[in-house]
């Protein structure tokens, strides 16, 4: 509901109409809709007082029974612009699962975890068809930490959401336990994992190896029968019988997109996890410069509205950033033309794109369109770039990187002079 | 004595013209292996699973093997057990290989099941083993975006290469001509569950279809005209260059892109 449908409205010309006794729609407009009932109890209506008369002189009756435009009282059409609300899909008292293993990367469901969820869903009405009696919810199992707020638009019934600690990072091991006792606690029908390399081909080896089972990998078509996967470095399908766990390739099955889902959370203790022989040592310092800007996480671009570019080329080692650039920043020499972001360019998939001084033409935003999540820095408040922003900031270019420099070295309690060396990246036009 | 490594390595396919050839990844652990023994951290081996008289096999010796072994198999026999007991009687700690074959089922499952059948641990996607020191390796493990971890792990371990490792040298042909082959012969045992299976040749993907579910005619004409916009993001203009610029610092450390 839009707070605008709440505003009473006068109308008035209905209300002119209902003073004027002379007006030819004054009855209809002011007839009170009193039942009357006759003496058995019958309803009795007066054809005589059915209808109005119209502007030409001609009775008209309003069949709408109030429900037209031409009804007295102050309500509108509604508007049709609402907040659709998604029916709710419910599974009581489930008696079977299908356990879905997201990659969450980045702390969120990717597109293929989503295609995977309504695979999920696809499957169990299938199985539901099958047998009735049937309840079967769909469950996510999530490691670490997850900034999703829309499990339930994702088609998530149950969620298993570990987020200790120990589950962070690199921890193939302590997952693997914490599956094998859900499998124990719940005899899922199916495991379904992202074949990525995310980890979700890691796990499910892990797994299917610990249950003995014979998984299928690269899978793109899965009915509850049969399944079909790519094999032999994707020159050949295998058709098979559909086993416990797959690997699901992208675009494996539709996106939930008709229903909400309940996202209860699964009761699921654990017991104490066995002998670890990985070490986590954490993740490395790579030079971002070094990392291919198409599949860069984290790129600080620079457009027409950089004029320090010392400053901006500081700024990117300081927040350890990969360069990026416009094509007008291109087209002038200040950076190299590998370094171009868009159409023409690289087609950037980061999960933080922060563009400086870019108003986004559109062959540029074409470019950054799979990014998630984009920063914009610029004079101009109407210009593209920052309606896309999910964080705009309107200030002179400079003075914010200037600050940001700052507040990096603050972090990090890094300074220039030792990244100076390790940084070879300042372009020579 | 320096412990042993032993790197599988299986007959690779072309993309483009399907005839055998080095597979990447395989070519890649035995790089992997040769750079450990040049340092004189290990010493390596090299077996492989199937046909004896492959040409491709000298391919791998080409690279600076003096002898190879293999296993003596037929296409759809099972490797598992033959790969355990050479493993077994050659007292190997350290075992190399790719993610996934580029022939047969490649389903990525045998280093899985080596590692469980041995009980050892296993490091997918190994981007570089930077130290053997005292039986404890230190791995650098490559992740998506180009991203490093390391982990430390005690020998014995199961290692499978990433395409980032170091790519493999040049073969030679002569030195790959002279290298000793040696067969192994062992009982074979057939695989029945994925003879069942169809194989086909690769039917292309159905590309997805931007499918409009508008109801009526005007969200019809707004979903084919409307730009793309993004949920509404926050817009900051009024507040001071201090605030704007820890807002953005804030949302960095937020995504985690900050470390």
């Amino acid at each position: 509901m839009t707070e605008h449908e709440d505003i009473l409205r006068r109308d008035p010309r209905a209300e002119w109409i209902a003073r004027n006794r002379l007006h030819p729609l004054h009855q209809a407009m002011t007839q009170v809709s009193v039942v009357v009932r006759g003496p058995s109890g019958l309803v009795r209506k007066s054809p005589h007082q059915v209808g109005f008369i119209g502007p030409n002189g001609i009775k008209r009756i309003d069949r709408l029974a109030g429900n037209g435009q031409m009804t007295a009282g102050a309500t509108r059409r509604r508007s049709t612009a609402q907040e659709v609300v998604l029916p709710l899909h419910q599974v009581m008292e489930p008696n079977a699962y299908i356990m879905v293993v997201p990659d969450m990367a980045g702390g969120r469901l990717t597109a293929q975890d989503k295609d995977i969820l309504g695979l999920a869903h696809e499957l169990a009405k299938q199985r539901q068809a099958f047998d009735a009696d049937e309840r079967l919810a769909v469950v996510a199992v999530c490691f670490g930490e997850s900034k999703e707020a829309q499990f339930d638009e994702a088609g998530v019934d149950r969620l298993v959401h570990l987020s200790a600690a120990e589950y962070e990072g690199f921890a193939p091991e302590q997952r693997l336990q914490a599956l094998l006792q859900l499998d124990v606690s719940y005899q899922p029908t199916h495991w379904l994992f992202p074949d990525s390399v995310h980890g979700g081909t890691d796990l499910a080896c892990r797994l299917a190896v610990k249950l003995g089972e014979r998984p299928a990998a690269q899978a793109w078509q899965v009915s509850i029968d049969t399944t079909i996967c790519r094999a032999a470095s994707g020159s050949q399908d295998i058709q098979r019988d559909t086993p416990r766990i797959l690997m699901l390739l992208e675009e494996c099955g539709q996106a939930i997109d008709e229903t909400r889902h309940e996202v209860l959370p699964l009761p699921f203790e654990l017991a104490s996890s066995e002998a670890v022989y990985l070490e986590d040592k954490g993740l490395i310092a790579v030079d971002p410069n070094a990392v291919p800007l198409a599949e860069a996480e984290f790129i600080l671009s620079a457009g027409n509205g950089i004029h320090n570019w010392q400053q901006f080329h500081d700024c990117a080692t300081l927040l350890g950033a990969t360069e990026g650039a416009s094509r007008v920043a291109v087209d002038d020499g200040f950076m190299p033309r590998m370094r171009q972001v868009g159409a023409s360019g690289t087609w950037v998939t980061a999960q933080v794109y922060m563009a400086v001084g870019i108003s986004g033409a559109i062959q540029h935003m074409q470019g950054i369109g799979q990014c998630d999540k984009i920063v914009a820095i610029n004079t101009d408040a109407g210009c593209d770039m920052v309606k896309r922003a999910d964080l705009a900031v309107i200030a002179d270019s400079e003075a914010i990187l200037a600050e940001l420099c700052r507040l990096a070295q603050q972090h990090t309690g890094k300074t220039l002079e030792q990244n100076e060396v390790t940084s070879e990246v300042s372009h020579v036009a | 004595m320096l412990p042993k490594a032993l790197a599988l390595v299986s007959i690779g396919r072309h993309p483009q013209s399907n005839r055998e050839r080095r597979a990447e990844q395989d070519g890649r652990a035995v790089e992997m292996g040769l750079h450990l023994q040049e340092r004189q951290l290990m010493t390596l081996s090299v077996v492989h699973a199937g046909n004896a008289d492959s040409p491709v096999l000298r391919q791998y010796a080409g690279m600076g093997l003096s002898r190879l072994s293999v296993i003596a198999q037929q296409a759809n026999e099972d490797v598992l057990s033959p790969l355990i007991d050479h493993v077994k009687t050659q007292g190997v700690s350290l075992l190399l290989m790719g993610v996934r074959s580029e022939m047969g089922q490649s389903s990525g499952m045998l280093p899985y099941l080596l590692a469980e059948k041995l009980g050892w641990p296993l490091l997918p996607r190994v981007a570089d083993i930077q130290s053997i020191d005292h039986g404890v390796a230190h791995v650098l493990l490559a992740l998506p975006r180009g991203q490093r971890r390391l982990v430390r792990v005690a020998l014995p371990f199961v290692a499978t290469m990433d395409k980032s490792a170091k790519a493999p040298r040049q073969t030679a042909y002569g030195p790959g001509q002279r290298a000793e082959i040696e067969v192994i012969n062992t009982t074979s045992i057939e695989d029945d569950v994925a003879a069942q299976w169809q194989f086909t040749p690769a039917k292309p993907r159905p590309k997805r279809m931007k499918v409009v579910k508008a109801k009526t005619a005007a969200d019809r004409f707004k979903a084919a005209t409307a730009k793309p916009v993004g949920g509404g993001g926050k817009v900051l203009k009024n507040e001071t260059v201090e605030e704007k610029a820890q807002a953005i610092f804030d949302f960095l450390l937020e995504e985690k892109v900050i470390r």
